[in-house]
């Protein structure tokens, strides 16, 4: 396992850090974790991958099989990139550490939209850092088809400790898909997940991602978005899966003027899970803009779905939509929506709603001929059903269907 | 097709039908009037069979078959449907999502956008159901999924009210279509329960039957249009004496 070369005072900074406690989620003692993983063997073709390995990556959205549908992929198990290819010129796909490696000025990328010292995570993950994806597009390149990145948890009882960089250089535009995914039995493991995104001048990512786990899984993603001006964020994030543990609350920041930032969450809590789940932005420059949007849905878990946004500059408008459905009494849908301006020409909004599924909507469905279970089936689709304003079509198509996929486990 | 005898109705623990007979072949229009708060739409949702509405007493009987008892979709199924006073949004699910649902012989895309065309309703295929909605709007959506449905008994509450003129006329004639009206009479089938506050839609629809509803009890049957001048003149006041 290689090291990253970073500053002494980044290394400073994340040892008195480490044992600082998020104020979110429930403490998790990396003690209980391994650190080390051997070495696993490079793939020139991913598709000899083991049937059910290939499996668990296609339900979080990872394709191997008809991969020129794809303008990269990078597949990283547990501490080793074992595969990754960019087939576009102007797209660069490779594991962080071979990034730092060929990049001298890559090194000033590291920590600047996620503090080191955040808590006890990002610590961790700076001292014990393994890997990580690296994907860049270089100005004005755009992808034809979105890059996959898959992160995989192999080996039981593991800590993973990557560190993921993404830029869009000026007026390029990056489509990614990433999938965290792991072996598929029921047993302990950990994921900690730096990811620091940068946006430059014109530039759009959109990054969606399908967390796809078991219940003992422990999760710990902490991600920093920097978004300059006339840049565009898009977040689709898909959680439908059982996961022991999972907390992580993104932070975006629009410093150019006119940046925009749109989250789009789509949360499923079986019995069993407990989510800590939100995005944050900080409007910091004039005209930025920012839509929150969630749908959290219990079937017997506990999620707490937060969002916040900070208006600092003006003519900058944010709104925050957090909609809960109670499926099973078991389970509890907490939302937290925080609005903060500073200034008086912002136009910032939220809107909050939890409930069951109404019996009087059912009701309606059932007098046109639908039967009560495909009745409140229609009802749980369409509420999870979130319209992505500017996502490629077939990126929406294969999220929608992955949605699809994970209901019919649920309802 | 439909026989009510001697029903009584249960909202909660409050009676609001009491002893109610209504008979409807196979063919025939029926207008149902009757005051703000006087038990039409329970009538209806009783018929359909929404579980709110407890059937205390009495019978309903469709095409021979006592449905008291049955679910709503098994209702339906059997051919009845309805437009609603007041339909939820269901957020999430478009229209024309719930027009293919409920289409019972699996209808293309291509005949549903006809009929929404029919319906100037167009635009509103790819919006969620009922959201933002105006008033005409629902009104003619309620129709259009009748007529996507296709039901033998069409069970219609005020599909005129809070509906401009103009509007007015464009549903009476989705009415007459979904009740088979342009087919000579002895070639009609389907049946329909039109509930009526106003009247309005009566220059449109013609109707065979009239009946008040005053205070759950239907006070007085006849011929439609002569029911409506009388209210018309004299208002419902007038039914109070009949009452009694
Ligand atoms: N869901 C309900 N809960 C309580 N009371 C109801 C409900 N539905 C109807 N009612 C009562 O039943 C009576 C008849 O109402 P309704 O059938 O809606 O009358 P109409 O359609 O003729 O205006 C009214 O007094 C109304 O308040
Ligand atoms: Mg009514």
């Amino acid at each position: 396992m290689r090291k990253i070369e970073s500053s002494k005072s980044s290394e400073d900074k994340a040892r008195a850090a480490l044992s600082k406690p998020s104020p979110l989620g429930e403490d998790i003692d990396l003690n209980n974790y391994i650190r080390s993983a051997d070495e696993l063997p490079y793939q020139d073709d991913p598709l000899q991958l083991p049937v059910e390995t290939k499996k668990q990556m296609i339900q979080a959205g990872i394709i191997l099989d008809n991969s020129n549908q794809r303008s990269g992929t990078i597949i990283q198990m547990d501490h080793s990139i074992i595969h990754s290819l960019s087939k576009q010129e102007g797209i660069e796909v490779m594991g962080t550490n071979q990034a730092l490696e060929k990049y001298d000025w890559l090194s000033n990328y590291l920590w600047k939209a996620v503090a080191v010292d955040s808590d006890k995570y990002t610590a961790h993950v700076e001292l014990n850092q393994s890997n990580g994806y690296f994907i860049r597009a270089l100005p004005g390149s755009k992808t034809l088809y979105p890059v996959q990145a898959c992160l995989y948890l192999a080996r039981s009882n593991l800590a993973q400790n990557v560190h993921n960089i993404i830029i869009a250089e000026e007026g390029s535009e990056l489509h990614i898909i990433t999938g965290c995914t792991t072996a598929p039995r029921e047993e302990p493991g950990l994921h900690l997940g730096v990811s620091e995104f940068y946006i430059k001048r014109g530039a759009k990512i959109s990054f969606t991602m399908i967390h796809n786990w078991t219940p003992e899984i422990a999760v710990r993603p902490r991600t920093g978005i920097i978004v300059e001006e006339g840049g565009v964020f898009l977040s689709n994030y898909v959680i439908m899966k059982p996961v022991h543990s999972l907390q992580m609350y993104p932070l975006a920041r629009c410093v150019g003027d006119n940046a925009t930032v749109r989250f789009n969450s789509i949360l499923v809590a079986p019995p069993g899970s407990t989510m800590d789940l939100g995005s944050q932005v900080f409007l910091n420059a004039r005209g930025a803009r920012t839509e929150i949007i969630s749908r959290a849905i219990t079937t017997g878990g506990n999620i707490v779905a937060r969002g916040y946004i900070e208006g600092n500059a003006p003519e900058v408008k944010g709104h925050l939509e957090c909609r809960g459905l109670v499926l099973r009494e078991e389970g509890t849908i907490h939302a937290i929506p925080e609005l903060k301006g500073t200034l008086s020409n912002i136009d910032l909004s939220h809107e909050a709603a939890i409930g069951k599924i109404a019996e009087e909507e059912v009701e309606y469905l059932m007098m046109r001929g639908l039967a009560r279970d495909e009745a409140t089936a229609a009802i749980v689709r369409g509420f999870l059903r979130v319209d992505i304003e500017g996502l490629p079509p077939q990126l929406s198509l294969e999220l929608q269907r992955a949605v699809k996929a994970s209901e019919e486990d649920f309802m | 097709m439909l026989e009510i005898k001697q029903l009584s109705v249960k909202v909660r623990d409050r009676e609001i039908l009491h002893g109610v007979n209504l008979n409807i072949k196979a063919g025939e229009t029926h207008v149902l009037f009757g005051p703000n708060g006087s038990g039409k739409t329970t009538l209806l949702m009783t018929i359909m069979g929404l579980p709110k509405y407890r059937v205390t007493k009495g019978s309903i009987k469709f095409k021979g078959k006592d449905i008291v008892g049955l679910p709503i979709d098994e209702r339906a199924r059997l051919g009845i449907g309805a437009s609603l006073q007041r339909p939820p949004a269901v957020r999430g699910v478009k229209t024309r999502e719930i027009l293919t649902a409920c289409s019972r012989e699996q209808m293309g895309r291509e005949s549903i956008g006809r009929m929404a065309e029919k319906a100037n309703l167009t635009d509103l295929m790819d919006r969620e159901i009922n959201y933002g909605f105006s008033g005409g709007e629902i009104k003619r959506s309620e129709l259009l999924q009748l007529m996507a449905q296709g039901p033998d008994l069409a069970l219609l509450d005020e599909p005129e009210s809070g509906v401009d003129l103009v509007s007015i006329a464009l549903i009476g004639q989705l009415i007459n279509e979904l009740l088979e009206k342009e087919h000579p009479i002895r070639n009609r089938r389907r049946a329909g329960l039109i509930i009526t506050h106003t009247g309005h839609i009566l220059d449109y629809v013609n109707a065979r039957t009239g009946y008040v509803l005053f205070d759950g009890r239907i006070i007085c049957e006849g011929d439609p249009r002569e029911i409506l001048e009388t209210i018309k003149s004299k208002g419902y006041e007038e039914c109070r004496k009949c009452a009694r």
